[in-house]
């Protein structure tokens, strides 16, 4: 599939956000020392919220009729692209009914603070869920259509999202908290472990081939012609291919860009380091969703001429 | 109703002319313009909501030629439907068809990526999804005499190797042709329930390869032929 920069940030950026928020108020409502001073829960509720909101904007970029964007909220039933947005308008509310009680009440939880900060976390965790839905529900491509998506998700936005809390909070309070920096740690080798076990998955063969696509089981199939001299949109859009050697090296970059590298720099403790840290990790991820959409091989990749996908 | 159409693999040569014909007619039809980008300059595209691919089926001395004209399948099961967020995909529940309401799409492409049959494509100028409607617009026209309420890729087609009618019906000429060509649908693993059916190529005799004889094992061939009978 081809990889619209648009779709890799707001996926990457508003997944992080999401995170940051969701651990942000488990720590701050479960009453974590260090998330008890109002200044880290603004700042970071500050930079979660845009985050998201640079994302949602970005993701509107790669729609070619983005006047009838505000349609999107009307298939709530069906769709999880319109679940997304539906969940994604009504979290800010929320969250902002959350950071406007810590703002004028102080870091001590009121009954307000504790309702709106609950929604806000269900809310936040739900439209990333439903991000990851809108790829994993398409039958049409056999990478994205398994639970591992989800997983994926869910896992890697939490990752990079208590990166930042970490980082944050160690700038703003001036010492790393030990939970949250533990906390970072488990979650950079649970995301690991995430991502190798959907790159082992996806190496399998499976699915349809050019036989059953075109109905011919019995026989060899192979393409005469296309049926057009220049590209169509078909080709365009699921054309896309990266040669094997290519793949091999951005999967080892991601791995050292948004795993090892931040795991190792995480282990000095330092601040400075961590910020760091954060930062290549949300690099690593970008070119980890890059990889998502660039090996993922839709079927209509058959009818031109694939063996399989 | 059911409405769709029968594609005989058997008898299509490839022409293009269903494809055309259904450009010609879509362009300015109830979803048009249908446009191109860049027609005349180098490296031209457009939307088209009917393509034709040609494949080569079995290896010599086996091997065949087969087009495979491909429009949407107006499904049964379609994904394209349920993934639309902004309610511009729907399928009709009186006769099946499927249509994407030009004042409704936001150009997301999801259902794009949600069809299998690449039936899907984005109008270049207008950035809305194009596809195949049926000719919704012809074959409930009144104004047209009847025997030309049928799609215009079904009228145009020289070795009438597209066929429209009602699935439903198990007496219509498309249900019938089903039965009896044994029609399959393409990519049915994948559970969409495709309506638009494909007839695969009749058997026919390999093709004869040339074997140099003797002359004196001919006649003796020829002779017993001859004396069997
Ligand atoms: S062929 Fe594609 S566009 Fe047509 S109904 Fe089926 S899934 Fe939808
Ligand atoms: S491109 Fe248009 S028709 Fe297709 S899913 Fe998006 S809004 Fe619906
Ligand atoms: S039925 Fe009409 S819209 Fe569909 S492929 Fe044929 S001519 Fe085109």
């Amino acid at each position: 599939m081809h990889p619209a920069f648009s779709v890799l940030i707001f996926t990457v950026m508003s997944g992080a956000g999401y995170g940051l928020m969701t651990l942000m108020i488990i720590g701050h409502l479960a009453g974590l020392p260090q998330l008890q001073d109002s200044t880290v829960l603004l700042s970071g509720g500050v930079l979660a919220i845009a985050l998201i909101t640079g994302g949602l904007l970005s993701s509107t970029l790669h729609l070619t009729n983005p006047k009838n964007a505000w349609r999107a909220f009307s298939r709530f039933k069906t769709s999880w692209l319109s679940r997304e947005a539906v969940f994604a308008v009504l979290f800010y509310p929320f969250a902002l009914t959350y950071l406007a009680a810590i703002f004028f009440g102080g870091s001590e939880v009121t009954a307000l603070g504790l309702l709106a900060g609950i929604l806000t976390a269900v809310l936040a965790m739900l439209t990333l869920f439903c991000t990851s839905m809108i790829y994993a529900s398409l039958k049409t491509i056999r990478q994205w259509n398994s639970s591992l998506t989800p997983v994926n998700y869910i896992a890697l936005g939490l990752m990079s999202g208590s990166l930042l809390l970490a980082a944050l909070q160690s700038l703003i309070g001036g010492e790393l908290s030990s939970s949250l920096y533990t906390l970072a740690l488990a979650l950079l080798v649970l995301g690991a472990v995430c991502k190798l076990v959907y790159l082992f998955w996806i190496g399998k063969p499976a699915g349809s081939t050019i036989n059953t696509a075109t109905g011919f089981t019995q026989a060899n199939v192979r393409l005469l012609d296309q049926g057009h001299t220049s590209n169509s949109f078909l080709n365009n859009e699921f054309g896309y291919t990266v040669a094997a050697n290519k793949l091999v090296r951005m999967r080892l970059l991601m791995l050292v860009l948004a795993f090892v590298v931040p795991f190792l720099l995480l282990l000095t403790s330092s601040s400075v380091l961590l910020i760091i840290a954060a930062l290549l990790t949300l690099a690593g991820l970008l070119v980890e969703r890059w990889l998502f959409f660039a090996e993922a091989r839709h079927v209509v990749r058959l009818f031109h001429g694939d063996q399989t996908v | 109703m059911k409405l769709g159409l029968v594609v005989d693999l058997d008898t299509c040569v490839g022409c293009h002319g269903c494809a055309t014909a259904c450009k010609q007619w879509n362009t300015s039809g109830t979803i048009g313009p249908l446009s191109d980008e860049n027609p005349y300059g180098k490296d031209p595209n457009g939307a088209w909501l009917n393509r034709i691919r040609t494949y080569e089926v079995d290896d010599t001395p086996n091997s065949k030629t087969v087009n495979m004209p491909m429009s949407c399948m107006h499904c049964d099961n379609a994904a394209c439907v349920t993934v639309c967020p902004t309610g511009a995909s729907y399928k009709r529940e009186e006769d099946g068809i499927v249509l994407v309401d030009q004042d409704k799409c936001m150009g997301c492409n999801l259902c794009s990526w949600a069809c299998p049959y690449g039936a899907r494509e984005i109008d270049p100028s207008q950035g809305t999804m194009k596809k195949c409607t049926l000719c919704v617009d012809r074959i409930y026209d009144e104004k047209l005499p009847e025997d030309e309420r049928k799609p215009a890729c079904v009228m145009t087609c020289p070795t009438k190797s597209r066929v429209f009618g009602d699935f439903d019906d198990p007496n219509s000429e498309v249900s019938k042709l089903v039965r009896d060509r044994a029609g399959k649908q393409l990519m049915p693993e994948l559970g969409y329930n495709p309506v638009n059916t494909y007839l695969p190529p009749r058997n026919k005799p390999v093709v004869e390869m040339y074997e140099p004889r003797s002359v004196a094992a001919s006649v003796k061939d020829w002779v017993n032929k001859v004396i069997s009978r």
